[in-house]
């Protein structure tokens, strides 16, 4: 029997399997952070350990950075000591780190593939759960608890079992005004935020080989919020053309090689996988959650569902849901009031969407009373968008770019959505207080946030843009 | 890490399901660099008002639940891939996490900082929260050497799983860095192999 691209990558990094089915992997790329880091590096010192494998470990700074201002010191006294420790600890063991203001700085999941660190057939891992979005490389990415951090400090390897497999197609084509948020939205809407948990998925089908790389990025990396362990796409040569000529991948001679390699990785055809689904891409139409997980989704242009037929925990959870959002069932999505606006995140962060929202908001207006933070994943992001003209283009419509960050997404920083008020935003969790305390966060993609932006509501890009 | 061998406790019961990390421990407060005090701040929004005033209803806040094994509905622990909500659930005092369900990276994070995820039946964990709703001092027993938890108000008894590995190191309070730390020859001569192969 043939094997997945999953196995293929999981297999050849395995240096032990142990009792019980778990397995010591070796990690070829380690991304770290200033929030998941700093208690691993502390049991480290504690053992009187030093980080193994600094070459195999790139450092930034985001959760925890202001995203105006960058060049004063940094205001809020816990992110000031993290930040510093951080770098502190970086020093000490010798690990190349991206601090604030650093040209190469910038939010972890879309600094890593930027420079050239990700690429296909890796194993990648880092204290996040979108470690995900690495796997629209054909790699095997995902996210790690501290405890794992300081395994891979400790001895560049950790031990995990192995998950299973699911491969969703999508087939056909992506209508006009249909993001790949959209795709991924749909997907979860459909299986749930619990319907991948146990397994790796990897995303097929021609409407996924369509995609550019940072479109590949999105799915790849919301895969998690359907409790999937990760996403994982085919390289192609849509991939080997991302990678070639950008800073850490091999060169010349190396590249080809490592080409005929990465070509090697795809599924065999009779690969067999645990668990199948496949969907139609026209299906899908721009999409919108209602409620506080990713899985509440629906079209734009749909109502929220009815609660009939649930029981139990699940209507007292969908219950619960509803009542955080001040929604009702059967409502309508359209129109629905819009208080803020986030373009960014290691999703929704990256110059394609940056472009995007650009072209449609170019000649309107920022609608009156709406807050919108439009930020850059990475300070190369910003340098695009400056030498593009697109924060001209936002400064005219009335909306300020602001500095690289994972801000609003997480809200650990100063951008933090008020109490009660409504947001759209393009990262990828609607929790209850996600953005911060009381917050109602409706997930979207770029041009749905567009539409939001200049019109303080809720309404269908497509015909508010007239995309066809 | 304190070793798991039986606990015989009382059970707080949360029958939300989604349980996610941002609940369990908000973002705001991931700023430490010790792992020390997340306990505080366990389920925070849902624990304290605006006012930072305790909510009575929460099953945390009443007291008449009590015990280090906590109930939860489906699809525990998802989200954010951070630590510190098991740390959080470990330092206000659970050692036990019950549910029908687990999210996969939770999963992981709590076995290895000593926290043991029981997953049951979902008739397990219906019949638990009606028992501790009738009786809040219902006692459970959770046998990790013998894998199977008791309801013993009822007397419904259930096995489950953990992988043998896990277990040992749960009931050793051993952990996974000394045993990698320990192997690294093996690990440099897989460094070694796969280096000639490029």
């Amino acid at each position: 029997m043939g094997q997945t691209l999953f196995d293929k990558v999981w297999d050849a990094h395995v240096v032990r399997h142990l009792d019980g089915g778990r397995d010591i992997l070796y990690i070829d790329r380690h991304y770290i952070h200033e929030v998941t880091s700093p208690v691993a590096f502390l049991g480290l010192k504690n053992r009187g350990l030093k980080v193994a494998r600094p070459e195999r470990t790139t450092a930034t700074a985001d959760h925890n950075t202001p995203t105006m201002n960058q060049h004063l010191p940094v205001k809020d006294p816990g992110s000031r000591a993290q930040l510093a420790t951080f770098a502190a600890n970086c020093d000490a063991n010798g690990i190349e780190h991206f601090s604030l203001g650093h040209p190469k700085n910038g939010v972890v999941h879309i600094i890593g593939p930027e420079l050239g660190f990700t690429q296909p057939g890796m194993t990648i891992v880092c204290g996040d759960s979108h470690t995900a979005t690495h796997g629209a490389f054909g790699a095997v990415a995902f996210g790690i608890g501290t405890s794992e951090v300081e395994m891979v400090f400790a001895s560049q390897c950790i031990v995990q079992p192995k998950p299973k497999t699911m491969r969703i197609t999508v087939n056909g084509k992506r209508g006009p005004g249909v993001t790949s948020k959209d795709v991924i939205l749909y997907i979860i809407s459909k299986i749930s935020a619990s319907g991948g948990t146990g397994h790796f998925i990897e995303f097929a089908g021609d409407a996924i080989k369509a995609m550019t790389m940072e479109e590949r990025m999105t799915v790849c990396n919301m895969a998690i919020e359907s409790g999937a362990r990760g996403g994982i796409i085919a390289p192609d040569q849509t991939t080997f053309d991302y990678v070639r000529g950008r800073e850490n991948a091999p060169k010349g001679a190396d590249f080809d090689k490592m080409v005929e390699e990465w070509k090697k990785l795809p599924s065999d055809p009779d690969a067999k996988f645990d668990a199948e689904f496949t969907f139609d891409a026209a299906d899908i139409e721009p999409m919108i959650t209602y409620g506080t997980n990713p899985g509440m989704g629906v079209a734009v242009t749909g109502v929220i569902p009815s609660s009939e037929g649930l029981t139990g925990s699940d209507k007292i959870s969908f219950d619960r849901a509803l009542e955080y959002m001040g929604f009702k069932e059967g409502e309508k999505m359209i129109g629905k009031k819009v208080d803020y606006v986030f373009l960014g995140s290691c999703t929704n962060g990256r110059i394609e969407d940056f472009r995007l929202f650009a072209k449609y908001v170019k000649g309107r207006k920022k609608a009156e009373g709406v807050t919108a933070w439009l930020v850059p994943g990475s300070k190369m992001v910003e340098k695009l968008c400056k030498e593009e003209g697109l924060d001209k283009i936002f400064e005219e419509a009335g909306f300020t770019l602001r500095q690289p960050g994972c801000s609003a997404c997480l809200a650990m920083n100063d951008d933090k959505i008020p109490a009660g008020k409504y947001s759209v935003s393009t990262s990828n969790r609607n929790f209850e207080g996600r953005q911060g305390p009381g917050a109602r966060t409706m997930l979207a993609g770029p041009l749905v946030a567009a539409a939001a932006a200049v019109t303080g509501t809720v309404q269908d890009p497509r015909e508010l843009f007239d995309i066809k | 890490m304190d070793k798991i061998s039986k606990i015989c406790s009382c059970g707080v019961p949360v029958n939300i399901e989604n349980i996610d990390t941002d609940q369990i421990i908000p973002a705001r407060f991931l700023k430490a660099v010790e792992r020390k005090g997340f306990g505080d701040n366990l389920f925070r929004d849902w624990r304290y008002d605006k006012e930072n005033k305790p909510i009575a209803t929460f099953p945390l806040n009443d007291a008449k639940y009590s015990g280090n094994i906590l109930f939860a509905a489906k699809n525990f622990g998802c989200g954010s891939s951070r630590e510190h909500a098991a740390w959080a659930l470990y330092d206000y005092g659970f050692r036990v996490i019950v549910s029908s369900f687990f999210a996969d990276i939770f999963k992981n994070n709590a076995l290895n900082c000593g926290l043991l995820p029981l997953k049951v039946s979902e008739k397990f964990l219906t019949n638990a929260f009606e028992s501790i709703d009738k009786d809040p001092k219902a006692k459970f027993e959770v046998d990790l050497p013998a894998q199977t938890i008791t309801n013993l108000s009822t007397g419904e008894k259930e096995s489950f799983e953990i992988d043998g590995y896990k277990k040992e190191c749960l009931m050793n309070g051993f952990d996974d860095v000394d045993y990698l730390v320990s192997i690294r020859p093996e690990i440099e001569a897989y460094e070694h192999k796969a280096a000639s192969r490029k």
